[in-house]
């Protein structure tokens, strides 16, 4: 494949003393796509900011095209040809499409902006890769997908010859994941050397040349895509065999532990986000919902666990109505919540990890006897599920904004499980999270499964919904279209009935 | 009900409302720069103040009263570099470094005036800034009346907040200063630098409200007194929030602000037949009705007060 388009040597870069690279060797060569693989806090992130420019490194050498170059600043990257495509998008909400892609590199007449070439700028380059987009639109008002080419659009625009895409899948949904695809392989095919990062095996075996794992800030080894297995990957990646696959033994169905009714919800437009929902859950089962994301998931998840009051219908945990119910309410009442979106809802980013692990037991006899929180029992408690859980933070003092996303989630995950509920709701339980965790995560729901509870499992990954769910249902703008056995859907018949077509 | 109309659609009352508002509307212009830029800037009122006191000191000094307002504007720069020193370079809660420059700036300016001028009420009279009239416009019926014969600040502010507005929403560098305010991390990742930015927005805002500092001592007036600011830096404040951020909505802030204000004298003046409080008390609660809507709906720029690290969060 020619001379190396980037060549990384002894790369260190450390956090306090912690290292979150050590002397990573990285090579990509020109015009492949290079999959970069590692557990949830191995350091794909960090080597990458090393790279645009974000975080200053410690030692190593950088080379671009087989020159050495001194990166500083995303101003050198972005001057030496790369471009970064982030995992939490970069992006101004309330500017236009053409703002965000042309601010830095405005076209100018005289002092002013020139608008009008800066709107046919944004019309040629995304024109000339296929990534389609309405160049006045607000960025708040389009979809993530679109979101995500106006990302990528960016380092185009800055005729970016090596893109990074940290975890660009993550947030999109598989037709949209497809596009994504096919746009990678066009660039691919106009000469771009492309970077990608994700924790999903399937996407790196499908997109890529060549994967490179890291592990523990090291790296592991550089193989060919089409000389390895997903299998080997895993492995690779967590240093033990991994089962990519949680099997599902049998379990007698209970009593009826969670009924909803004729839910109804309005959005603040007017329109119905859940629109006659009914579904029921009994002990011993996993009910996967299946859906494109915004067609009322969240309402579902946000209904059970009591955040939002719906406009009609009611809730049902076993005999009793829980509808009107607030949220601590329905807490005590034994409903474990594990929130999709984690950072808002599941965790408080600036408290330690021993204070997110016992939030919402703050005010119980256990931790806080006569309303003084005793520190040496959240601790204990805390160091307890630290080690049940295999949370891996440097102490239990460690800010949770602080963890990697997959130790954020197990956070959640200990606090919510350990505190012997009757119904889980799981919405995205697994998004951004590594296979060891994956697996880990998979296990403990099944094993609240085996042990009598019910499970509600919101989802956008087909694959974990029919691994785990006994059964099924669709959610289609706000209404099941469909409800069954999971293993009476085939994948392409979900992902029909997803898109609002089949029957 | 007829006094009041006349009281109202009044030209001289019209005319006070733009003099009063000059220095409110160039401090709240300054206000829409910093804080586009993500730097909450409650340093307004003492920015002012020391433009004020500056401006009389330029001219005492040079005997040339626009050496005075030159010197004003240096001094609300400097102000203004001091609150970015602390707030952005030194990371400091904005809120407080404001606050902590306004009492700053009211403790130096009292202080200087005693060594200077052995008084503690008022400076010396210097010399002021002339009226000067324009030749066109003053003959027009009612815009002549209320624009044609002004201190020249007045018709540099109205200069000033239109090209601060094509500035701001007209300009590459506009562009970039509330890109940084909405989302530093994406400036940074798109090679702007994301503290040279804010250093430079709350300079000028310095710059601007110095200005408009000058104008309450030598264009109004040709002394300085303690505390000449008088709480115009926080209706400033209040006004670039009622506009939206914009220097255009902060000038037709500053208009309504002024206008009850003028409004409020002139049925006093008139002796209509309310309690004085009552009177007093409107331009208050128009400016609070006012606020408390336009504050609903406002949108602040979402990195409003955060500090920004390279490297973090991203
Ligand atoms: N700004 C920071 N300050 C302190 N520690 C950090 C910082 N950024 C990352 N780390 C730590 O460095 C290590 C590597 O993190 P990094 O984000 O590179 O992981 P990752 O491989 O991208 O993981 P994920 O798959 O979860 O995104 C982690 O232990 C993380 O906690
Ligand atoms: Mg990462």
């Amino acid at each position: 494949m020619g001379t190396d388009a980037l060549r990384m040597r002894g790369i260190t870069k450390r956090f306090g003393r912690i290292p979150a690279n050590d002397a990573v060797d990285f090579t990509v060569a020109k015009g492949e796509i290079h999959c970069l693989l590692g557990e949830n806090g191995a350091g794909k992130t960090t080597l990458m900011k090393v790279l645009f420019g974000l975080h200053k490194k410690d030692a190593g050498e950088i080379l671009l095209d087989g020159r050495p170059v001194e990166i500083s600043s995303p101003g050198d990257a972005i001057a030496g040809g790369i471009g970064m495509v982030h995992q939490h998008f970069m992006l101004v909400g309330r500017l236009t499409v053409t703002e965000n892609i042309i601010a830095g590199r405005e076209p100018r007449s005289g002092f002013l902006l020139d608008y009008r070439r800066a709107r046919e700028m944004v019309r040629e380059i995304s024109g000339r890769y296929g990534l389609k987009v309405d160049p006045d639109a607000r960025v708040e008002e389009i979809s993530v997908g679109q979101q995500q080419r106006v990302e990528i659009l960016k380092a185009l625009l800055r005729e970016a010859e090596l893109l990074i895409f940290d975890e660009p899948t993550a947030v999109l949904t598989p037709p949209e994941v497809q596009e994504l695809f096919g746009v990678m392989r066009r660039l691919k095919a106009s000469g771009k050397t492309m970077i990608f990062i994700t924790h999903k095996l399937k996407e790196t075996m499908e997109i890529s040349d060549r994967v490179t794992i890291l592990r523990d800030g090291r790296k592991v080894a550089t193989v060919e895509t089409a000389r390895t297995t997903p299998a080997r990957l895993a492995e690779m990646m967590v240093g033990r065999e991994v089962e990519l696959r949680v099997a599902r033994p049998e379990v007698t169905r209970g009593e009826r532990i969670l009924a909803l009714k004729d839910l109804r919800v309005k959005g603040a437009d007017g329109r119905y986000r859940l629109n006659g929902v009914n579904l029921e859950i009994h002990r011993g089962e996993i009910l996967g919902i299946a859906g494109v994301e915004g067609n009322g998931q969240l309402e579902l998840e946000e209904v059970v666990a009591g955040l939002l009051k719906p406009a009609q219908g009611r809730v049902w945990l076993g005999a009793e109505e829980i509808t009107a119910l607030d949220p601590g309410a329905i807490r005590a009442r034994g409903v474990a919540y594990i929130p999709s979106d984690r950072l808002r809802r599941g965790l408080i980013g600036s408290f330690s990890a021993a204070r997110n692990l016992i939030l919402g037991s703050q005010r119980g006899r256990a931790f806080a006897p006569g309303g003084i929180l005793r520190h040496r029992r959240i601790e204990e408690e805390a160091r307890r599920l630290v080690a049940d859980f295999d949370i891996r933070a440097a102490s239990v003092h460690e800010p949770a904004a602080a963890l990697s996303g997959g130790n954020q989630q197990k956070v959640v995950i200990a606090r919510e499980l350990s505190r012997r509920p009757e119904l889980v709701v799981a919405a995205q339980p697994t998004r951004g999270v590594d296979v060891g965790a994956v697996e880990y995560i998979h296990r403990q729901l099944l094993k609240m499964r085996g042990e009598g509870k019910g499970v509600l499992l919101i989802s956008a990954e087909l694959d974990e919904l029919r691994a785990l769910s006994d059964r099924i249902a669709v959610l289609y703008e706000g209404r099941i279209v469909a409800e069954g056995p999971s293993g009476g859907f085939t994948e392409q018949e979900l992902g029909l009935l997803m898109a609002g077509e089949g029957k | 009900m007829a006094e009041i109309l006349t009281a109202i659609f009044n030209t001289s009352n019209l005319s006070a409302t733009v003099r009063m508002a000059t220095p409110i509307a160039l401090a709240a212009m300054g206000g829409s720069f910093s804080e586009r830029s993500g730097v909450i800037n409650l340093g307004l009122e003492g920015m002012i103040l020391s433009g004020a006191f500056a401006g009389v000191l330029g001219s005492y000094i040079s005997g040339n009263p626009w050496l005075g307002v030159l010197l004003a504007v240096a001094a609300g720069g400097m102000m203004g570099l001091i609150l970015a020193f602390f707030a952005v370079g030194l990371k400091a809660d904005h809120v407080v470094s404001g606050v902590g420059l306004n009492i700053f700036a009211l403790g130096l300016t009292t202080w200087l005036m005693q060594v200077i001028w052995k008084s503690r009420g008022t400076s010396e009279a210097v010399a002021g800034l002339k009226e000067v009239s324009l030749p066109l416009i003053r003959d027009v019926p009612v815009l002549g009346a209320i624009l044609g014969t002004n201190s020249p600040l007045v018709y540099l502010m109205l200069i000033l907040v239109f090209l601060g507005w094509a500035v701001l929403f007209r300009t590459p560098w506009g562009l970039r200063i509330r890109v940084v305010g909405e989302h530093p991390e994406a400036a940074d990742t798109l090679g702007i630098k994301v503290h040279r930015i804010q250093y430079a927005c709350v300079v000028l805002s310095g710059c601007l409200a110095g200005l408009g500092g000058a104008y309450l001592s030598l264009g109004q007036l040709n002394w300085f007194s303690m505390n000449m600011s008088a709480g115009r830096g926080y209706m400033a404040l209040a006004a670039n929030i009622f506009g939206q951020w914009n220097p255009l909505g902060g000038l037709l802030a500053s208009f309504l602000f002024s206008f009850t204000d003028a409004l409020q004298m002139r049925i006093q003046a008139a002796g209509i037949a309310w309690p004085n409080e009552v009177i007093q008390m409107l331009p208050y609660l128009l400016t609070v009705a006012v606020l408390a809507g336009a504050v609903i709906r406002s949108r602040p720029p979402a990195a409003l007060g955060r500090h920004y690290e390279p490297g973090r969060n991203t």
